[in-house]
């Protein structure tokens, strides 16, 4: 039998974590996107619309993440889409993200106070424009402490896919493990390399949240 | 005393007219029909108990509150309940706040030409040369590039001031904007409106500086329980209240 080095185990895991990065940075960025539409709907001046965006966050949060995962991978097929585990992954993560990046905005536009709404609708803005200049710019500074902190969510999220079939680095460590029969060296890399790549996001989330808090 | 007792234009249509407004907060009428007219260049000042419904009557001139019933009308703009674009109102009225409600994330002169630049379309250099005037004009010329967590409390409100005018605005609302201020900052800002109301702005301010009421404005209305009991040159209504209610008003404020 073959005998597995160190180093023959951990570069076939960084191979993987590549598949990990990418996913987390799809999921994040597609999430970012999808999420700031469906913030928009959801604080929209308009209720059947923030009533419907209000449902489709708290699917999301409401039901795990596997859940979705299943149904994506199970239901896009029957739409007559072609869906490959890296697909399924990809989609509904984004929706997993965009849905818990609303929901934290929702929050950071609800904290700006009714004063700057007043004032600047006072001076002749529209809604849009209130939304644009003065309220999404101080929503923002709020938001990127627990959006940064969010995606140590969405990076560790993606091991959900591994079960779908997608080889990111948890599968990557079963697939390795049956071959080696060492469990505990193998996940305890596995582990190691989500906490390489989570550890300084959840530093620089509480770093900045710091910095926020003097600049006030 | 103002521009209005010399020009009053020939039509003598007042600037502001408000007929018959009414607003109720759920089953609590607030505003049980009031009528009022402000002439151009006229300084009027609301008195009245907490609760009276200053606030909310003076919101209801720029829309920041929607009424029930009546009719609002600036300088020809009407405002109805069934009306909702409020952007030409608006542009006609300007607003300031107790609390200032600067735009934090902005400068000084940036506070001042954001509406120049998204509502008006002025262009680069004409929105600074606005804006620079504007902030001039309430001696903060200096402070341009200031974030309003740079101010006091009084630069801050000349500051709001100053951003409500450069929109020129053909009639200034003020809402109670010294009582957030501590006592040694309040003259700074009533100077300003003194200046104001000196050079022909036409005011309408909701004040419990008595007196700088009786010193600056043209009139002064006396509300109480949503409706407007008396209205009247300053020193008549001060020194001969005619109801009960503004005569305990009166006395309340004078013993403070
Ligand atoms: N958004 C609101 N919802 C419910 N009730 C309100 C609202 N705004 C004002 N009110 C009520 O309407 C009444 C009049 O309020 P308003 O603020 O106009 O009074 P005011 O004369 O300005 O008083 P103050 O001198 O305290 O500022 C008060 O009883 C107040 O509680
Ligand atoms: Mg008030």
């Amino acid at each position: 039998m073959y005998n597995f080095t160190l180093w023959d185990i951990l570069s076939n895991l960084l191979l993987a974590a590549r598949w990990t990065v990418l996913l987390s940075v799809i999921a994040f960025v597609c999430g970012g996107i999808a999420g700031i539409l469906v913030l928009l709907a959801r604080v929209a001046p308009l209720r059947p619309l923030r009533t419907a965006m209000k449902l489709y966050i708290e699917l999301f949060q409401g039901t795990p993440l596997l859940m979705q995962l299943f149904i994506v991978f199970f239901a896009l097929p029957l739409t007559g889409i072609e869906t490959s585990p890296w697909t399924a992954a990809a989609v509904a993560l984004t929706l997993f993200t965009s849905a818990y990046l609303a929901e934290i905005w929702r929050g950071c536009v609800e904290a700006v106070p009714r004063g700057q709404w007043e004032a600047s609708a006072s001076l002749a803005l529209s809604y849009g424009e209130q939304m644009r200049y003065v309220v999404l710019p101080q929503a923002l500074r709020i938001a990127v402490p627990p959006t940064v902190g969010f995606s140590v969510q969405v990076v560790k999220g993606t091991a959900v896919t591994s079960i779908i079939g997608f080889v990111e680095v948890t599968k990557a460590g079963t697939m390795i493990t049956n071959a080696t029969f060492q469990p505990f060296l193998v996940y305890g890399l596995v582990g190691l390399i989500y906490f390489v790549l989570c550890y300084p996001l959840s530093l620089s989330a509480k770093a900045l949240e710091r910095k926020l808090n003097v600049a006030r | 005393m103002s521009l209005a007792d010399q020009s009053v234009s020939p039509s003598a249509r007042p600037l502001v007219k408000l007929s018959n407004i009414r607003k109720s907060f759920g089953s609590v009428e607030v505003l049980k029909g009031v009528d009022m007219a402000v002439q151009e260049g006229q300084v009027v000042a609301m008195i009245g108990r907490s609760g009276s419904g200053k606030s909310t009557l003076l919101r209801s001139i720029n829309g920041l509150e929607r009424i029930d019933d009546g009719v609002i009308e600036v300088d020809g703009e009407c405002v109805d309940p069934s009306q909702i674009d409020l952007r030409a109102l608006r542009l006609k009225v300007g607003m300031v706040f107790q609390q200032f409600n600067l735009f934090p994330h902005l400068t000084a002169g940036e506070n001042v030409m954001l509406a120049l630049k998204v509502v008006k379309k002025q262009d680069k250099a004409a929105c600074r040369a606005a804006a620079e005037a504007a902030l001039s004009k309430v001696g903060l010329g200096h402070k341009f590039d200031a974030y309003p967590s740079q101010l006091s409390g009084g630069q801050q409100q000349r500051v709001a001031i100053a951003r409500s005018l450069a929109m020129a605005p053909k009639v200034l609302l003020c809402d109670e904007i010294t009582s957030a201020l501590d006592p040694e900052l309040v003259n700074e800002v009533l100077s300003v409106v003194r200046q104001l109301a000196e050079e022909g702005m036409t005011l309408l301010l909701v004040t419990h500086e008595m007196r700088f009421a009786r010193e600056v404005c043209d009139s002064l209305v006396f509300m109480h329980g949503g409706r407007i009991i008396e209205q009247g040159p300053p020193a008549e209504l001060f020194d001969r209240p005619q109801t009960p209610e503004l005569a305990q008003f009166v006395g309340m404020v004078e013993a403070r």
